[in-house]
Formats: structure tokens, C-alpha cells, sequence
């Protein structure tokens, strides 16, 4: 194990993909001489060559097609979106061929695809720069969802996802890229399954449900909390799409607890899926209902005291947390 | 239908080469012509897009190419999948909803594949499936064979963001690909003049830095030849070609349209002049076949056509577990399928 970012250990899951199966590559915008807008593909440019590392024009709907046909013929495309937030003009791509092609076609074409970049709000850079995507995608049967929090699922998520023969959507936080963190080394080869939560700290008070952003300010809070004697228990997902109903569920049923806490707006989604399949499975074992921290469900404003208000901060999470303890 | 191994262009048509063209073109006209009965008689479902008036299409591009090359187009697919090489009963089934369909009842008309046989289906967002063409042209290049791909749309793609992004990425990696507009003059009810700010399409094709050709398209032998030439372009490494072929659809845009927008003299002048059926009869006949070669091809085909409707008709219904267990595919990581449908 050594330390390093969430950005190095995404670098290492293609680099040692792309050097195990020659049909994978990589292309998006500025991927290959600019070495990534996020530098997550620094280096690969001069590892692999131009062939396998490709600069596109901006076409998110052309190069995510391109990806889908070439994913379709056997190849085992990543295609890097600059944000997700332009992931929406090749949301016909993704939707309606990636996803569908393999069931409409009946089983002839498999599309072993992965679509990555970073997502969800960095700091002050609006409302289409802001966007958390989960929602969209996770609503669509055909796709996989996957958003590490850590360096360590960042790269052994990856190199799974790479290896899948189903189209996957991965979401990269983008606070997070230089955020450190254990790894096995370099060539280890760790991959982590898709569709199993990893409970990240032990309590017995309430179970927090969290990824992305959120988790590391859940964790802030936890341990806040756990100096009054509040002991909070953290699950990451990793995939929300299969998602590990089961982890949380059996928690649940220990904390009798239960708040979500998610970047992404409000209205449906996987938060609200996650609080519908507890209620569902663990209703006699809730002390109370089940609560979302979320952020505000407005676009992103620009202005920065706006923004703190918007994204969900440790306040909000401390309160829900503390309202769904009747302890406010 | 198979590669001929014609030299491009050059080639004219052998008696033997003719009768199989014209069995497949006689063949998709009356599979349509026997489906438009059935989608009346209900046993066939939402839409169904004929191809009647443009069989000389995909009959000389299959001509032309090699079974090792990719077709990829819109939903007006039947007569693709019968030139790939689809059974009449595969495709009859499929439009019927059984499980012994190409796709297993799970597509439809406006969704048939056939992976063995290299046709990359029948896509019901038009435009979006050039970007799809692209990319395969894009895998033949990075394997560095020298296959290539066929990609069709009607002339009212060709607005669509998909289609300028698929056009423009094969035209800036050179891909061999070739790109083919069969516009029959009428968007689905709209007239091109009234949907294309330009009137001829292959004018877009310098701005993506393409070869481009335009013709008519109701003769076989002439649609096989010219496509030849840019197929062998893009074999070559020479890059894409953008091809207007000029056609004309004889029945409405779908079966719910009775395609009220154009006069009875409009469609029987274009019938009467243009169709590519007849005019494949004709050249079959002047190459040296009798009336009863003709006939004895027409016979034959009219049994395919019976024996197709009568296998859809008998055939199991598509199975719920196809539906759910297509949803994803086994993944290569040993964890084998994750969650499937209704999970």
C-alpha cells in the first residue's frame, strides 16, 4: 500500500487495462496532448500512442457514438466527458444506444463501454458546470451507475468497470481528485465488484448512506458527533446501480436509523430509491422516518455564499442526523 | 445474396448475377407487401415502415460489398436484414413478435439485427446511428483491417445533430466508412424543399472533408457500381464517402399514413417510370432469361414468402425471459450477470 489521489489511482486502473487488453482505449477532449482537462489521463499519451489515446473535437454526441459503435464491434472504449454536465447532449447515445442495444438486439451486440469524467459541483463555476448526474442515469435498465469516493474504489471500481461487458456509467467527484489515499500498489490488480457497499465506519445510533462529496463531510460530522456519544454508522454504495440493498438494509435494522445524504437534486432518484427499498424491506425495525440531506433543488448559483447554501454542508447533515435522533 | 467480387464499376451484369438480384428484390417487395397485410389483420404491431420503390438499394450495395462489411441503418430495415442475409422467416417472425424473430421478438420492424451476418440494425433515432457507424469504422481502422461500413439514412436525417457529428469525426480519422442519404423526397410527410435548406445533400460533404456522389436509384446495376467506387475508397484508407442516392417510396412513410400529401399522378408516374423491381425484370430478361426463368423465380419466391408468413404465424411467442435476461450481459470479470431486469 502506498498513498496516493483519487486522480493518480484513476490514471493507474486505464493504464494497467489498456496494457492488459489492447482493444482498450480512451478518448474524449484534450485526453491525449493537453493530458486531461483534470490531468487524469497524464502520461497515458506517451504510454500508449496516439492511436489508443485520441484527442476529439468537441462532439460529445459524435465521440459517445463513436464509442457506442466501436464498444458494439468488439473494442473496449472509455470515453471521458470534461463533466458530465455534457454528457446531456450525448445523453441520446448513452440512453437510447448503449443501454438498450444489447436487449433490443437480443444479445448479438454487448456494448462493453465506460463512460467517466468528473461530476457534480467544484467551486463557483455555475449552474451548467454543476451538475450532479446520477438521477438521469440511474433510472436506465442497461446501465451500470458507479461513483467511488476514495482513491482505492476509484481505481479497483474502474478496472472492474473496464472489464464489464455492459455499458458503464462512472461519475468521479470532482472535489475529489486530489484527494489521498491508501492503494494497493502499483500492478496489484485489486478489482471491487460492482453492486457491494462498503460500510465505512461502525455505530449504532444511525445508519448515513453517502457518496461522492457528501462522504467526507458525513465522516467530518460522524466523528463530531461520536464526542455527545452519537454513533453514527457510514455506507458508501460505490454502485448505485446495482445497488447493495442488502448492507443497508441489515444495518438499518441494527441502527433502526436511517438518513441519506447526497449531492444530487431532491426530486426521485437513487436517495430517493435508497429511503423507498428500506422502508420497503426494514419498516418494522425504523424508530423514526427516513430522512434526506440533499442539496437546495435549485440550479447551481454562481455567487459563493449562495453556493454554500446550495450544496449540502455539515450543518444540514448535522441536523437531519440529529432530527431523524429526535434530538435536535 | 454474397460478394460477387466485381471489379468496381466495370463489371456488367452476368444473367446468373441478375436473376439473384432480382429474387431478393422480388423477394423484400413481397415480404413487405404480405406484412402490410398481416399489420392489418393485426398480427403485426406499432409501426411498419415499408421499402417498396427502393429495393434496388440495398440489393446492389449487398452486391457490391463483402458478408466480412457492416450495414447499419434506420428503422425502414426489412429489406437490409433479407440482403445481409436473414432468413424470410427471421424477419417475418421478428415482425410478428416471436421468439424465432432476428431479434427475438424483442425489436420489431424498426429494430432488426443480425449479428452473424454483420448488420448492425434498424435504429429509431435517425442521425444518432451515423455517430454508431462512425465508431465501427473507427474499430475497423484501429484493427487495421480493411472491412468497411455502410451506413443509411433518409434525407431527413440529415438535420439532425447526430448526423453532422457522426459525419464530421469520419471525416476528420478518415474512417472507411460510406455514407448513403436514399432520399425519397419526403421526410415523413413533409417535402425536402421543405426540410433541407440545401437541395442537394452531397454539398455538406466538402465541409467534412469527404468524397461525395449523387445518382438515381431505381437500377440496381447502377446503384451496385457506384457504390463500389466509394467502397473501394474507403477500403483503400482514402476515407468516406457521402452519397445521395435519389429514390421514391411507393407507400406512405408508415403504415398509419396514408400519404395524402402527394397526388395519385405523383406516386403512379414515379410507379410507372421507377420501378426498380420491374426495371430488374427487364435487364433480367434483355440478358437472355425467358418468361419462365422469370417466372420460376417469381413461384420460388412466392413459396418463400407462404412459408414465412405461415413459420411467423406458427412460431412461440417471444419469451419473457429474453426480455429480462438481455437486459445486461455476462460480465468478463467472473462475477457473472449482476442485477437484471425488474431488480
Amino acid at each position: 500500500m502506498r498513498e496516493i489521489t483519487y486522480r493518480d489511482a484513476l490514471k493507474e486502473a486505464m493504464a494497467e487495462e489498456m496494457e492488459r487488453d489492447p482493444r482498450v482505449f480512451v478518448m474524449g477532449e484534450e485526453v491525449g496532448h493537453y493530458q486531461g482537462a483534470y490531468k487524469v489521463t497524464r502520461g497515458l499519451l506517451d504510454q500508449f500512442g496516439a492511436e489508443r489515446v485520441i484527442d476529439t473535437p468537441i462532439a460529445e454526441a459524435g465521440f459517445a457514438g463513436v464509442g457506442v459503435g466501436a464498444a458494439m464491434t468488439g473494442l473496449r472504449p472509455i470515453i471521458e466527458f470534461m463533466t458530465w454536465n455534457f454528457s446531456f447532449v450525448a445523453f441520446d447515445q448513452i440512453v437510447n444506444n448503449a443501454a438498450k442495444m444489447y436487449q433490443m438486439s437480443a444479445g448479438q451486440y454487448p456494448v462493453p463501454i465506460v463512460f467517466r469524467g468528473p461530476n457534480a459541483s467544484a467551486r463557483q463555476v455555475g449552474a451548467q458546470h454543476s451538475h450532479a448526474v446520477e438521477p438521469f442515469y440511474c433510472n436506465v435498465p442497461g446501465l451500470a451507475v458507479v461513483y467511488p469516493s476514495t482513491p482505492r474504489d476509484a481505481k479497483g471500481l474502474l478496472k472492474t468497470s473496464i472489464r464489464d461487458d455492459n455499458p458503464v456509467v462512472f461519475l468521479e467527484g470532482e472535489t475529489l481528485y486530489n484527494v489521498k489515499g491508501d492503494v494497493p500498489d502499483a500492478g496489484e490488480d485489486e478489482t471491487i465488484p460492482l453492486g457491494q457497499a462498503r460500510v465505512v465506519r461502525e455505530g449504532r445510533h444511525v445508519t448515513v448512506v453517502t457518496w461522492g462529496r457528501p462522504f467526507y463531510t458525513v465522516l467530518e460530522v460522524a466523528n463530531r458527533l461520536s464526542g455527545e456519544g452519537i454513533e453514527i454508522e457510514v455506507i458508501d454504495p460505490r454502485s448505485l446501480r446495482p445497488l447493495d440493498t442488502d448492507t443497508i438494509v441489515q444495518s438499518v435494522k441494527k441502527t433502526n436509523r436511517c438518513v441519506v445524504v447526497h449531492e444530487h437534486w431532491p426530486y426521485g432518484g437513487p436517495g430517493a430509491e435508497i429511503v423507498d427499498r428500506v422502508t420497503r424491506d426494514a419498516f418494522d425495525y425504523l424508530d423514526a422516518p427516513i430522512l434526506r440531506a440533499t442539496n437546495l433543488d435549485v440550479p447551481m448559483p454562481y455567487a459563493l455564499h449562495l453556493e454554500n447554501k446550495v450544496i449540502v454542508g455539515p450543518d444540514r447533515i448535522e441536523k437531519t442526523i440529529r432530527d431523524v435522533l429526535y434530538k435536535s | 445474396m454474397g460478394s460477387l467480387d466485381m471489379q468496381p464499376g466495370e463489371a456488367p451484369a452476368a444473367r446468373d448475377e441478375l436473376a439473384r438480384m432480382f429474387h431478393s428484390m422480388q423477394l423484400i417487395r413481397r415480404i413487405e407487401e404480405e406484412a402490410a397485410r398481416a399489420y392489418v389483420q393485426g398480427k403485426i404491431g406499432g409501426f411498419l415502415h415499408l421499402y417498396i420503390g427502393q429495393e434496388a438499394i440495398a440489393v446492389g450495395v449487398e452486391a457490391a460489398i463483402r458478408k466480412t462489411d457492416w450495414i447499419i441503418t434506420t428503422y425502414r430495415d426489412h429489406g437490409f436484414a433479407l440482403t445481409r442475409g436473414t432468413s424470410a422467416r427471421g424477419v417475418m417472425a421478428e415482425l410478428f413478435g416471436k421468439d424465432a424473430g432476428c431479434a427475438r421478438g424483442l425489436g420489431g420492424s424498426m429494430h432488426m439485427f443480425d449479428g452473424p451476418n454483420r448488420f448492425l440494425g434498424g435504429h429509431g433515432i435517425v442521425g444518432g446511428h451515423c455517430s454508431l457507424a462512425a465508431g465501427v469504422g473507427f474499430r475497423c481502422k484501429y484493427l487495421k483491417n480493411d472491412e468497411v461500413v455502410l451506413c443509411f439514412f433518409g434525407e431527413g436525417a440529415t438535420n439532425i445533430g447526430g448526423f453532422h457529428e457522426g459525419l464530421s469525426l469520419a471525416g476528420l480519422w478518415k474512417l472507411p466508412v460510406v455514407f448513403v442519404c436514399e432520399n425519397n423526397m419526403y421526410s415523413m410527410g413533409t417535402p425536402l424543399e421543405r426540410t433541407l435548406p440545401a437541395k442537394d445533400i452531397t454539398d455538406k460533404a466538402p465541409g467534412y472533408g469527404m468524397a461525395r456522389d449523387r445518382f438515381e436509384g431505381q437500377d440496381v446495376i447502377e446503384v451496385r457500381d457506384r457504390i463500389a467506387k466509394a467502397v473501394a475508397r474507403a477500403r483503400d484508407g482514402e476515407g468516406p464517402t457521402l452519397i445521395e442516392i435519389l429514390t421514391y417510396r411507393f407507400r406512405g412513410h408508415s403504415m398509419s399514413d396514408p400519404g395524402k400529401y402527394r397526388t395519385s399522378e405523383e406516386v403512379e408516374e414515379r410507379k410507372r417510370k421507377g420501378d426498380p423491381v420491374r426495371i430488374a425484370r427487364q435487364r433480367l430478361l434483355e440478358a437472355g432469361a425467358s418468361e419462365d426463368d422469370v417466372a420460376r423465380i417469381e413461384a420460388q419466391v412466392e413459396e418463400e414468402v407462404a412459408d414465412a408468413v405461415k413459420f411467423a404465424d406458427e412460431s412461440e411467442p417471444a419469451k419473457e425471459s429474453s426480455m429480462l435476461d438481455y437486459v445486461l450481459a455476462r460480465t468478463t470479470s467472473g462475477d457473472g450477470p449482476r442485477e437484471g431486469g425488474g431488480a
